[in-house]
């Protein structure tokens, strides 16, 4: 009994002295899709093969990382590592990884291309890397332009000629609405610039709403007040409350969707074999057929205080490796120069819908105007994108005219801008 | 058993006995010190630190965010602006239509606010008085009916907004009904009329129970001999209704308006659930607005928002000096 006391006794007193010698690292993470699962494994794989370091993974709600991550951020504390989409507006709040990595010059040749994203202007730092890139582009439901008798419109067609196409099928199909944009200023910024919006001043300050702008605004509000629109998504929110359409796309509600990339796997998973599904691109205006690129990073939080256990953990997430399983896993885009430029990525998805998908969102990520390239790294891109969508859905709402909206939308930004200076 | 049971007793009872015993000197040290208003504050700090921490020291905070500007989070990194936030909410050219005011959103969510409370305060007192007249009378099922009344106020707001938004919704469950006899569905929360019905309506629903519970304890407390006189001179219902129930249900009934009313101009969760303020901003209220400029929206404004709560914050304090005038002066008829 004595012995058996002893080893117990020696057992307790070596696993508390390993928990003592571990490390914490938390990382704060929110999820579209599957994504939430798989970085769990990849995580669970590090600490086995280095049980000096205990990743703790906060799976939080997006709106937690919207809301309660910047006043962490503010205070000085919060998580060590973060799954973020406001990426510049925070960057003073990222740590510098460069004096930490076992390699900075794997992490400037295959994520530099966008650190420029999440670090402040003229910064070389390496604040983390995007964990998927994402485009915005639509979607269409094959089955019901097929059951129509409607023709998918081919490449370049234009905003004009798929919402005809669409609502045909509307008509045809008795469907509510011929088609749905996501509720959010982003998701139109795209397709503003198709029609020649550009939202950055010569001085880098937001510039005035332009008649690009202006162009596929009011095409917007046309739509809507011809019941092409879906309205559930735009004009029953107030403010800049987010809503998305894809569970009207996956119950068929809609034969035209509006999205972006990180959809592909949420409507796989939905849909399943109920109907066949295109991702189209974006639709072209009168100046190209632009979407938005964009994404989510993982960065390391500069008030950590195991600045090399975070790198370590960077390390391993951001490695060749890894970041191939997590993108063929999860359906994301890559955003690693290296197995980008090496391709040969085996998806991991029965759905025949998904591969073309992918490749067509790789195509059109080709076809993006500058002025839609050049948002994701400018400050003042979230403030603009807010202002459209709380002005825009009143206008839909009949609260205001379009050119009331222009003038709010104006006094909105300079606000804003006026705030932070 | 009892032997266990005292055991038990003695286990819970001696430490606190042990503590009263070593606190005893001291506190009887106090008392000879400060007097029996010593005592009496000593015993309620513990509750008026919750208080301050809680309550009081966030309102000071918020005060002074409402005197700050800027985009930083933290009061220290704000810069003092004086009542500039003041000024921006109350500049307005005409307060009646909200577009000519500079914050008109802030405007817009005071006129709906405004409207919201008419309609929901005058609904839900009339059918909380209706519930609580049946509910007092003799009839089948009383207990039943008077839980099931009850039951919506157990219920979470969030809760509450969802289980409606799942009734009103594009394919929701009055659809359904619409649709199944022969009638075309409606889109009930994008329509800016229903929508604001329906917050009136769900609102009502969610919270009558807790005023109908008072309005039966008022009527509870009315003598009986009253109505059998009345009975005996065969008075008309209508008029026993406005002659004794009426008056004698006054001060009852002045307690829930009152009530009603704070808890209208509250109004958030189950509304924000249920509409999202849509559409455009046909159902975005006060609280809402404050949520949405301190902390929800991409066009965040933490000072603009800690000024619009400090000016309702004004609303809810005059409301409830009313609720308080009122109470004591049914308390004074009470006694008389």
């Amino acid at each position: 009994m004595k012995k058996i006391w002893m080893c117990a006794s020696v057992l307790a007193l070596v696993a508390g002295s390993a928990a003592a010698q571990q490390t914490q690292v938390r990382v704060m993470w929110y999820s579209d899709g599957v994504e939430g699962e798989v970085i769990a494994d990849l995580l669970s794989r590090f600490e086995a093969a280095n049980p000096d370091i205990d990743v703790v993974l906060d799976n939080v709600a997006y709106q937690v990382i919207q809301e309660q991550l910047p006043v962490q951020l503010a205070s000085g504390t919060g998580p060590d590592i973060a799954r973020v989409t406001n990426l510049k507006a925070q960057a003073e709040h990222w740590l510098d990884l460069r004096p930490y990595v076992a390699n900075a010059a794997y992490w400037d040749t295959n994520f530099g291309d966008r650190f420029d994203w999440m670090r402040p202007d003229g910064s070389d730092a390496i604040p983390g890397f995007m964990t998927q890139l994402t485009l915005v582009g639509g979607f269409a439901n094959a089955t019901l332009f097929e059951q129509a008798g409607v023709e998918l419109p081919g490449r370049g067609a234009t905003w004009d000629e798929w919402i005809e196409a669409s609502r045909q099928v509307m008509v045809s199909q008795g469907l509510p609405a011929a088609f749905a944009i996501d509720r959010s200023g982003h998701r139109i910024s795209g397709p503003n610039a198709s029609f020649g919006a550009n939202y950055i001043g010569e001085d880098g300050l937001p510039a005035p709403v332009d008649e690009g702008t202006m162009a596929f605004a009011s095409r917007l509000v046309d739509w809507t007040a011809q019941g092409l629109m879906l309205p559930d998504t735009w004009v029953s929110a107030a403010g800049t409350t987010y809503r998305a359409a894809a569970d009207d796309f996956a119950n068929a509600q809609i034969p035209f969707y509006y999205s972006g990339s990180w959809q592909v796997a949420n409507l796989s998973t939905k849909i399943g074999d109920a109907f066949d599904w295109v991702a189209i691109g974006s639709p072209c205006g009168t100046a190209g057929c632009s979407g938005l690129a964009g994404g989510a990073a993982l960065v390391a939080v500069r008030y950590t205080q195991h600045p090399e256990a975070v790198a370590r953990v960077m390390d391993y997430l951001a490695s060749e490796p890894v970041v191939r399983e997590f993108t063929e896993r999860t359906l994301f885009l890559p955003a690693h120069a290296g197995i980008v430029a090496a391709g040969g990525l085996n998806f991991q998805s029965a759905d025949p819908n998904v591969p073309p998908a992918l490749s067509r969102f790789v195509e059109a990520s080709g076809e993006t105007l500058p002025a839609a390239d050049a948002l994701p790294a400018w400050r003042w891109a979230n403030t603009y994108y807010g202002a459209l969508v709380t002005r825009i859905s009143q206008v839909m709402a009949g609260e205001i005219t379009l050119e009331q909206a222009r003038e709010l939308i104006d006094r909105d930004i300079a606000d804003q801008v006026a705030a932070a200076r | 058993m009892a032997g266990i049971a005292t055991l038990l007793g003695r286990a819970v009872t001696s430490p606190l006995v042990l503590i009263a015993r070593v606190l005893d000197p001291v506190l009887r040290l106090w008392q000879r010190r400060t007097g029996t208003g010593g005592m009496i504050a000593l015993f309620l700090l513990p509750n008026m630190a919750v208080f301050g921490v809680f309550v009081i020291i966030p309102l000071i905070l918020n005060f002074a965010y409402s005197l700050t500007g800027g985009a930083e989070i933290l009061l220290g990194d704000r810069r003092y602006v004086g009542p500039e936030q003041y000024g921006r909410l109350l500049d307005c050219r005409n307060y009646l239509e909200p577009l000519s005011c500079r914050e008109d959103q802030f405007w817009t969510a005071v006129r709906n606010t405004t409207i919201f409370v008419t309609f929901q305060v005058s609904l839900m007192v009339t059918v909380s008085m209706i519930t609580a007249l049946i509910l007092n009378r003799n009839i089948a099922g009383r207990g039943f009916f008077r839980a099931v009344f009850f039951f919506p106020v157990l219920l979470s707001p969030v809760v509450v907004g969802l289980i409606w938004r799942w009734i009103l919704q594009r394919d929701g469950l009055l659809n359904l009904i619409v649709t199944t006899f022969g009638g075309n569905p409606v889109v009930w929360l994008n329509d800016r009329f229903y929508a604001f019905a329906a917050a009136v309506g769900v609102s009502t629903w969610a919270h009558m129970g807790f005023f109908t519970l008072i309005l039966l304890a008022g009527l509870q407390a009315i003598p009986k001999d009253l109505y059998e006189a009345a009975e005996m001179d065969a008075t008309p219902p209508a008029r026993v209704f406005w002659r004794i129930t009426l008056p004698l249900l006054g001060p009852n009934l002045a307690v829930v308006l009152v009530l009603a009313l704070i808890k209208g101009v509250q109004i958030f969760d189950e509304a924000y659930v249920l509409t999202g303020g849509g559409p455009g901003t046909a159902t975005m209220f006060m609280t809402q607005y404050i949520y949405e400029v301190g902390f929800a929206s991409i066009l965040r404004n933490p000072g603009l928002a800690a000024a619009a709560s400090i000016l309702m914050g004004a609303v809810l304090v005059v409301l409830t000096l009313v609720q308080l005038g009122l109470s004591k002066r049914a308390e004074r008829a009470r006694e008389r």
